[in-house]
């Protein structure tokens, strides 16, 4: 475990000290997805324009969901999300390249490509996290601290799954990768949102089997003092990093079986 | 005469390029599908405190949705990359050997996967929202003029990214760019959020500027928005920008070529 950490922290060291080789490539990089990822937030400014409230929420507690769901997101996307790129090593063979090294093949794939400039997206969820925070009122106890703090490693491990279970899709259909968007980019646009507003089919779908709902809804219901506009037990709003747990373990497992049946596209 | 014959061969293989990968567009019909019941709630909540926002009721909102979502792929409004990338390996020198405009071939060459994407990328995602929600149906007019404003909404959109990617005559690395023009064209197009739902001053803006004639101008006229004369002035704004974009495409092309250093070998 130490020597993976080692390995993975001189593999990532390289690649952030090549990409901040090209400054001027690397600052008009940050500055577009900074941008790109600041139009989610736009979308929320101009809905409250229009409304006071979606359902019991004021933009205030929206933005709060908005920033632990983007910075979330964000460094998940900075940690793993080059396994967008992953079925293309599928395709062309260069998986099999992985296979024959001394080292886990999700660690390589993870390690391959680490994007530095994916830390914009960090810093703009968490100026929004600053602007929500100073100007909700809420009444901290050691408790409700304790949940927003576990709630972001939760967080980062329920998208993480989520991406890892996505990517194994390649191993079956070698393109379509694709298909991973739909709950990664979705969720976390999904997450942004309280999840009262959805219809109980698709909160069924994308909040509890794919378990988005605990990405930001229930932690942010416990620290913001809401009560649960659907009712839900109220246990709930601490089951965050035990979600992540389950999730971990069968991303884990959904990984090792997809690897194994593996057969190789002749690269 | 020959020059059509040799557009209408490049379209076709626009249509195929595309059309090669049913697994991609499988996927994308499916994230798309969800991307506008994500949307679609969202919006539906701002109608629960009021009924008209802009001018669009709770079914013109929804519509809007699935029409939009139905429309990213025709009009390509995510990163198109690819002349600039035969601008920073130097492909494009042999492009230019060649007795055919390189901003011709291109956007012929959009024309052909613009039908493929609004039929495979476009429908599906569409009728799979008509099945759950109440939308909106345009008049045969109406419908006949959608069609024209989306075929300009094509050439405008090809038109701006025909541009952007120039930026690699000059810039080598022009990710950069390209992510930044295509956030612009995401928010004011309408696609992140309907223009009508933002500040007077600012819908105006957008819908001056040649973004709001990518996907809320063809929205509104299958909505039945436009009509007679105000009908036939957003399309002539949509006309004139399909021809501006294309005209500046060509300004910058002539300025790249004659300073061109092709890059490698």
């Amino acid at each position: 475990m130490v020597d993976t950490v080692f390995v993975w922290r001189r593999l990532v060291g390289a690649q952030i000290r090549s990409q901040l080789q090209y400054r001027l490539s690397f600052a008009l990089d940050a500055f577009g997805s900074f941008w790109i990822s600041f139009i989610d937030f736009l979308v929320v400014l101009v809905i409250f324009r229009n409304v006071s409230r979606l359902n019991e929420w004021n933009v205030h507690e929206v933005a709060f969901l908005y920033a632990l769901s983007s910075i979330t997101f964000a460094v998940t996307d900075m940690l793993i999300g080059q396994l967008d790129q992953f079925p293309q090593k599928i395709r062309d063979g260069n998986f099999d390249i992985l296979l024959v090294r001394p080292r886990g093949t999700l660690f390589q794939v993870i390690a391959s490509d680490f994007a530095l400039r994916r830390v914009a997206r960090v810093v703009q969820g968490s100026i929004v996290l600053v602007y929500a925070l100073s100007t909700l009122t809420i009444h901290w106890t050691v408790l409700r601290a304790l949940v927003l703090v576990v709630s972001v490693p939760s967080a980062i491990v329920i998208f993480s799954s989520i991406w890892v279970v996505g990517a194994c899709i390649a191993f079956w259909t070698t393109d379509g990768g694709e298909f991973t968007n739909a709950f990664t980019y979705g969720g976390t646009a999904m997450a942004q949102y309280p999840f009262d507003i959805y219809a109980t089919w698709l909160r069924r779908l994308l909040g509890f089997v794919i378990p988005l709902a605990f990405v930001c809804y229930f932690p942010a219901l416990y620290v913001l003092g809401k009560t649960d506009p659907l009712g839900l037990p109220r246990f709930l709003e601490f089951c965050s990093p035990a979600v992540a747990a389950v999730s971990a373990l069968v991303a884990g497992l959904t990984w090792r079986s997809a690897v194994r049946h593996y057969r190789s596209a002749g690269g | 005469m020959k020059q059509v014959r040799l557009d209408w061969e490049i379209a076709k293989r626009g249509w195929r390029r595309y059309a090669a990968y049913p697994w991609a567009t499988v996927a994308g019909v499916f994230t798309n599908t969800i991307f506008g019941f994500l949307l679609a709630y969202i919006l539906l909540a701002v109608y629960r405190s009021r009924a008209d926002v802009g001018g669009f009721d709770a079914g013109d909102a929804v519509t809007y949705v699935w029409l939009s979502q139905s429309m990213i792929m025709t009009v390509y409004i995510f990163s198109w990359w690819e002349l600039a990338w035969r601008i920073r390996d130097g492909s494009i020198a042999t492009d230019l050997l060649r007795p055919l405009n390189p901003q011709r071939y291109w956007l012929a060459f959009d024309l052909g996967r613009a039908p493929y994407h609004f039929l495979f990328r476009g429908l599906p995602p569409f009728v799979l929202g008509a099945l759950v929600f109440e939308l909106r149906y345009p008049s045969p007019l109406d419908a006949l003029a959608f069609v024209v404003s989306l075929t300009l909404a094509v050439v405008v959109s090809f038109g701006f990214r025909f541009i952007y990617n120039s930026i690699a005559f000059w810039l080598l690395d022009f990710r950069g760019v390209v992510t930044l023009s295509t956030t612009i064209v995401i928010f004011f197009s309408g696609m992140a959020i309907p223009l009508r739902f933002m500040p007077t001053a600012l819908r105006d803006l957008c819908y001056a500027l040649p973004f709001g004639s990518v996907i809320q101008t063809p929205v509104d006229i299958w909505l039945g928005k436009r009509d007679g004369a105000a009908l036939l002035g957003v399309l002539g704004l949509q006309l004139f920008w399909a021809l501006a974009l294309l005209a500046i495409g060509q300004l910058v092309l002539r300025r790249a070529t004659r300073k061109l250093v092709v890059q490698g070998g």
